[in-house]
């Protein structure tokens, strides 16, 4: 009989002969003592990524949520304009403007004007009515004089858009601080006088046609990619490893290059007056006044963004074709299949795995770009990026930036998750 | 790559059209690169190879635009060259003064990621580590999220993050926040910024190297008594340190090359190269601009070298010592 000091004894069976019960040196049952020892790893290995994971949440994904609250909510009216929203609130929607209405906003504008929000507040109700942001500062200048009532007519003789149904409406919507109507913007849709959802007129559509855009355009890199992409990473996998290693080189040094490096020489190059038209001329492919327009448009972001896109799509395609059996092709040979068709039935499905991962990493890569289309796009290359990059900066309309940039975020993350699902995170590979 | 004894006539054609196609393709990938190099020595303002850069003549060629480089900003650029006007370049120099600014940043935020990475990197490469895929995929979104949602939401962050000035707490830290006691506008700032981008890489290549690392070798320094911090200097760290350093490297080319972030919430006392590099290219190109990039091109040359020395270093310790 095994005694609990044998060290060889470290599992003993119960006593009990029908059902015997593992237990450890020290008496315990293994289960408990085996799930303990697990939760303790478990612990240990959490407590290893705990310093990061924090770290990332707290720089990463509070400000990403912080921001896309920004998309829903604006105070800039309800905060500023306390009485007149009021009244919104207690009044149900389509119930004409009466005189305690005029009398709150008359208020609200004298208040306003006082402290000197109303230029806030102009800005807020401009991003749904255009035009509007002059009316409260000149009616906020006349309020701080003082209007007598009856308001009603007071208002609408310092400014007859005051009775404007339209501006009535935007300042119900604006008097709650949530709203939708930056997402619905983001669409080019608008709500119409019956309040329904309706499209913008037609010249003032603009981010459907450039989320389009920026998901034609990156298809469009991903393609070139690939097409370039692919006969280097078949000749990488198929010359033996101390060629091969040495021509990596060439795929890895614009990959560590700086993309500013890389975008700059691209506008170097593609000048009208740069190298490559000085070659064109030069060959007479094109007369001397006839120098291609290769930069500040569509043709420069193509250009530079696969050149700079290249080797996310040829290390992936690398490793994966290494690992690509050469008899598979021989005897596919051997048994009479052509050197195409052993290509196309044989070789190329096996390429699929390191196919799909270049190609969702580019097209991740490409629609979220930035740089590369602001430097050389031109007006046509401008991408989705760009417009958010413009409302942060110049129009100031942060909701707005917020709303397209949750967009974008959203289908970069579905991407990113097909990414995971199809081809593992942990599969990320950098050269 | 050689052609089988049986190939047709078509197939030969073919494989030296193939191989034409790639020496084109290398063209493309390399060609823009190594074109900045000799365009940053034109003594013209020209973006173009000149007739005299063609003939070789050497009155095409000239420093001026590393002397540019060098004197922009200066107080008095014009002064003899002694001593006291290298102090003046060394204070007021704009590039220096961005070269210096992009050396402190990019230190200080690669030791950061890098410090957290790789721990996390160790955590993650465990078998016991609860929900892996999704720790993993957020530790790696900011590499996937384009950089101007990023610096969109940080640009937020860290104006509405302030504390106090007057507060205990708030002096404590007053040196390294904005004199509103605020992350934006701070070195401290940009660093967390460029750690939070440079991370996903210190993790992607921390947990490729430990995925050949044996894990019986702790097991077996544990048994002779090592306890885990002796196990992991002594037995992990050496075998991991060329993936650690490459990670490292990684990060500090990602910080060193950051221009959103760095334009949302850097101040003016934080130019960095690529930002200078931005405003140069935005309001007036000149050639200038090229011999930075020379120089920045020479920069990742060297980079590179070390990563490929560390990787062939990091398969002969751990026996995959290509053929």
């Amino acid at each position: 009989m095994a005694s609990a000091l044998d060290p060889h004894a470290a599992v003993v069976a119960g006593a009990s002969g029908a059902s015997p019960r593992l237990t450890t040196a020290d008496g315990q049952p293994l289960a408990r003592a085996l799930a303990r020892a697990s939760a303790r790893a478990r612990r240990r290995a959490f407590l290893l990524v705990a310093p990061l994971l924090l770290f990332v949440v707290v720089t990463f994904v509070i400000p990403i949520g912080q921001m896309l609250h920004r998309s829903i909510y604006n105070d800039g009216f309800a905060a500023n304009m306390p009485q007149i929203s009021a009244w919104f609130a207690e009044n149900p929607s389509g119930t004409q403007p009466d005189e305690a209405a005029f009398a709150a906003l008359a208020a609200d504008l004298k208040t306003a004007a006082d402290i000197r929000t109303i230029g806030i507040v102009g800005t807020r109700m401009n991003y749904d009515v255009p035009g509007t942001r002059s009316l409260f500062t000149s009616t906020g200048r006349k309020a701080r004089a003082g209007f007598e009532p009856p308001f009603r007519e007071a208002l609408i003789e310092a400014d007859e858009d005051w009775g404007d149904p339209t501006l009535w409406r935007a300042m119900r919507s604006a008097s709650t601080a949530y709203t939708a109507n930056f997402y619905l913007a983001a669409v080019d849709r608008t709500r119409d006088d019956q309040n329904s959802i309706v499209q913008v007129p037609e010249r003032q559509q603009v981010y459907v046609m450039l989320f389009q855009r920026t998901f034609w355009l990156s298809l469009v890199i991903t393609g070139l990619t690939f097409l370039l992409g692919f006969p280097i990473a078949h000749l990488l996998a198929t010359l033996p490893m101390r060629k091969s290693n040495l021509l990596m080189i060439l795929v890895l040094l614009p990959f560590w290059t700086s993309l500013l490096v890389r975008t700059t020489a691209w506008m170097v190059l593609l000048q009208q007056q740069g190298v490559v038209n000085d070659i064109l001329v030069w060959l007479g492919v094109v007369g001397q006044d006839g120098r291609l327009k290769l930069i500040y448009n569509q043709v420069g972001t193509i250009i530079a963004m696969t050149h700079i896109l290249l080797p996310f799509m040829i290390l992936p395609l690398y490793s994966v074709m290494r690992t690509i059996n050469p008899s598979y092709v021989r005897a596919a040979r051997s048994l009479g299949a052509s050197s195409w068709t052993a290509f196309r039935r044989v070789y190329f499905p096996q390429t699929l795995p390191g196919l799909g991962a270049g190609a969702l990493l580019v097209f991740i890569l490409a629609v979220g770009y930035y740089i590369t289309p602001a430097l050389v796009g031109g007006s046509s290359g401008q991408l989705i990026s760009n417009m958010i990059a413009m409302h942060m900066t110049e129009t100031l309309n942060w909701s707005m930036a917020a709303a397209l940039a949750a967009i974008l975020l959203a289908s970069v993350l579905v991407l990113y998750w097909i990414y995971d699902r199809l081809v593992g995170i942990d599969n990320l590979k950098l050269g | 790559m050689a052609l089988p004894t049986y190939a047709s006539p078509l197939e030969r054609i073919w494989h030296w059209a193939y191989i034409a196609i790639c020496v084109a393709i290398f063209f493309f990938l390399i060609a823009p690169i190594v074109v900045v190099i000799p365009l940053s020595f034109n003594a013209e303002p020209y973006f173009t190879f000149t007739e005299k850069m063609r003939s070789f003549d050497p009155e095409g060629y000239s420093l001026r635009w590393y002397d540019t480089l060098l004197t922009f900003g200066m107080a008095n650029p014009d002064a003899p060259r002694t001593g006291s006007w290298w102090a003046d370049a060394w204070n007021n120099a704009r590039w220096i003064g961005a070269a210096k600014n992009s050396i402190i940043i990019g230190i200080f935020s690669t030791i950061l990621a890098t410090v957290l990475g790789t721990l996390a990197a160790l955590g993650l490469s465990r078998p016991e580590m609860p929900f892996r895929r999704i720790i993993m995929a957020i530790l790696i979104s900011p590499m996937i999220v384009p950089i101007i949602i990023t610096a969109t939401g940080m640009f937020f962050f860290y104006s509405s993050a302030c504390v106090d000035t007057t507060s205990t707490f708030g002096r404590l830290l007053a040196p390294v926040l904005s004199n509103s006691g605020c992350l934006a506008n701070t070195y401290l700032g940009v660093i967390l910024a460029h750690a939070t981008l440079g991370i996903p890489f210190v993790i992607i290549t921390v947990t490729a190297t430990l995925i050949g690392f044996d894990q019986s070798l702790n097991r077996a320094a544990a048994s002779l008594g090592a306890n885990p911090r002796t196990t992991f200097f002594k037995v992990t760290m050496p075998l991991i340190l060329p993936g650690v350093i490459s990670g490292a490297l990684f990060a500090f080319v990602t910080s060193f090359d950051e221009v959103v972030a760095a334009l949302f919430i850097a101040g003016p006392d934080q130019q960095t190269i690529p930002r200078q590099m931005w405003n140069g290219i935005r309001e007036q190109i000149s050639p200038a601009i090229l011999a930075v990039a020379t120089l920045l091109v020479i920069f990742s040359i060297a980079l590179l070298a070390t990563v490929e020395l560390l990787r062939r270093r990091g398969e002969r310790l751990r026996g995959l010592t290509p053929a």
